[in-house]
């Protein structure tokens, strides 16, 4: 993160002449620091690191019927990466990232260049509708969605009653459109937002040069916006992966309202780990599977924060 | 109209802050915000009907009769009136939450900008890194210690991992970098301020824009919060609102008194999502000028 060079620069690391007393008192003022973090850093450790240990640690037993937990080293580990199951899982998240991900990212770079373009009409309205649905939760917008798509009281019964037709959004085989179709609702406003507010931050005097020098539209996308929104792709792009990569909502929601949706119960690694450790009560399994994951998309995560990186020193 | 009146109007429609507006790009994204509408309208249309309109009518008409507030009373008095519960659950989880962990995002995003301390890099490289572990990742891991520790099935369970936002320090010492001004914090220092006190009165008034974008994500983030509730709590006494309804429609849905609840369902879905869509639209200065900051300086 770039900001992160800038900011910790020191302010204060200037040497004191005079007295050692005074230098004292300086030395003791700065740890002082500590006192104002400290409240986050222990609920920090609370939250994060310590669970993260004790699944770990957890991760190297098994429980058995007979005799309760017993330990087996990384006998988990090698166990999850011959799970077909969870490869199974994997395999459609990742498909769903490569293309849930280009889909709304694009529709949200378009949004929002079409919003800084200044040629809508109601663009303030607009611009707030298409974010509402970033404060919907999850479970209220799979129950909506569900409703509508399901050819049970939904849309479709009605459609397939008028038409004849026989469309199912819950078939095994389109199911995953389906959820797209919910996640790039609740997601492409937010993302949206992110870019149009870059847009906008873009100096003025940059376009006027622009028009003086007979740039057109498209030019001004190339050549000025799209450079200055290189930075917040790069986030967007990271935390989009993430939240596909843990996708846990829909998959386990929707089985309750629509029958024969193909969702299995390790539809995702994410419905997988939760469906182990609370209905198959195996808890080592399930937390070598979630850190699997975390470090999974932590990986992913870095890899495409340092290509960004790199593209941006290339420019 | 005159011709000055007319060139006038021509020479301001063309200016590069406000140029001719386009049908076509209307158009285009007039459709992208239906979509973004129709399930919104769909919620509010079927939270008008009675369960029976709801089975028997189309989706984007209303019913035989306007149900509304039938359903609004019955969603309040069903099973006891358990709703009622759930929604001063989710208030508690939301505002203890949001509060806390806006007031340590705040202390500890002003120290890092402000303060200087040793272990400040390896700290911040920690808990800007713990940003991108999933938090579905980590629930499972905090469900089985909180578990050990006896936490699940309490308020606490629910709380304590809602005090902790570290996109929300990120935010806080992003901005305290850039709003507070260094000499002031000095000039109160050397007229004997102690260092809390600078950061109340002196800080803390100017990071007031932060705070707010802070507190509303938070707000947002605990109030739609449904996995980690889920794994937490047993009890539907300490319910929130997310975990409520879906036990209503696994009931709607089950094969026996199945298809009875479903108006409850619509309804307390729209009585859910009416506070954030209100906080939303009413403090879009706030969000919209805190969102931006995180991401020019991401």
């Amino acid at each position: 993160m770039s900001a992160t060079e800038r900011m910790t620069r020191p302010a204060v690391a200037v040497p004191v002449p005079g007295g050692a007393p005074q230098h004292y008192r300086r030395r003791r003022t700065r740890q002082i620091g500590w006192a104002f973090v400290a409240p986050f850093g222990i609920l920090f450790a609370l939250v994060f690191i310590v669970p993260i240990t004790y699944a770990a640690y957890l991760s190297l037993f098994q429980d058995r019927m007979v005799g309760g937990p017993s330990f087996v080293g990384l006998a988990n580990y090698t166990k999850l990466f011959g799970d077909a199951q969870f490869w199974d899982g994997v395999t459609r998240v990742v498909s769903f990232t490569l293309i849930q991900v280009p889909v709304m990212l694009v529709l949200a770079l378009v949004l929002a260049l079409a919003m800084d373009s200044m040629r809508l009409r109601g663009m303030r309205f607009m611009r707030v509708a298409i974010f509402l649905p970033y404060a919907v939760p999850a479970i209220v917008s799979t129950l909506m969605w569900g409703f509508m798509l399901g050819v049970r009281y939904g849309l479709f019964g009605s459609i397939n009653g008028w038409l004849g037709t026989d469309i199912d959004p819950f078939r095994p085989s389109t199911t995953l459109i389906s959820i797209g179709i919910m996640v790039t609702w609740a997601f492409t406003g937010y993302n949206m937002l992110i870019f149009d507010s870059v847009l906008k931050a873009v100096p003025q005097e940059l376009y006027e040069a622009a028009a003086i020098d007979g740039a057109g539209e498209f030019r001004v996308i190339r050549a000025i916006k799209l450079p200055a929104l290189r930075g917040s792709l790069v986030i967007t792009v990271i935390f989009s992966i993430i939240g596909t990569f843990q996708i846990f909502n829909e998959p386990q929601i929707l089985p309750s309202m629509v029958a024969n949706s193909g969702i299995t119960t390790y539809y995702t690694p994410n419905l997988y780990a939760f469906n182990l450790a609370f209905t198959g009560s195996q808890q080592g399994y399930a937390a070598a599977l979630a850190l699997v994951m975390a470090a999974f998309t932590i990986a992913i995560a870095y890899a495409v924060q340092i290509r960004g990186m790199r593209d941006a020193l290339d420019q | 109209m005159t011709t000055t009146a007319v060139v006038r109007r021509r020479a301001r429609l063309h200016t590069l802050a406000n140029p001719r507006k386009s049908g076509t790009l209307t158009f285009l994204t007039g459709l992208f915000t239906l979509y973004c509408l129709v399930p919104l309208i769909w919620l509010t249309i079927n939270s008008t009907k009675s369960q029976a309109d709801f089975v028997s009518s189309f989706g984007f008409s209303f019913g035989q009769r306007f149900a509304l507030f039938d359903n609004i009373v019955e969603v309040f008095t069903y099973d006891g009136g358990i709703f009622t519960r759930w929604l001063l659950n989710t208030v508690l989880y939301v505002v203890v939450g949001a509060v806390v962990s806006t007031f340590l995002a705040a202390l500890g995003g002003y120290a890092l900008a402000k303060l200087e301390f040793t272990g400040k890099r390896v700290f911040l490289f920690v808990v800007l890194g713990a940003i991108s572990v999933p938090g579905i990742a980590l629930a499972i891991p905090q469900f089985l210690l909180f578990a050990q520790l006896g936490l699940t099935n309490t308020p606490w369970a629910v709380l304590i991992p809602s005090f902790l936002n570290p996109f929300g320090l990120y935010l806080m010492w992003v901005f305290a970098a850039e709003a507070v001004p260094t000499g002031l914090l000095e000039a109160a220092k050397i007229d004997g301020a102690g260092e809390f006190r600078t950061f109340w009165q002196i800080a803390l008034p100017m990071l007031v824009p932060a705070t707010v974008t802070v507190l509303l994500f938070s707000f947002v983030s605990i109030w739609n919060n449904y996995f980690l509730p889920l794994i937490m709590l047993k009890d539907p006494d300490w319910y929130p609102l997310t975990v409520g309804i879906n036990q209503w429609n696994k009931l709607a849905s089950t094969a026996g008194n199945g298809e009875l609840l479903q108006n409850l369902v619509v309804t307390s879905s729209l009585l859910t999502i009416i506070p954030l869509i209100i906080a939303f639209i009413s403090l879009q200065r706030f969000w919209q000028s805190g969102l931006s900051l995180g991401a020019v300086k991401g």
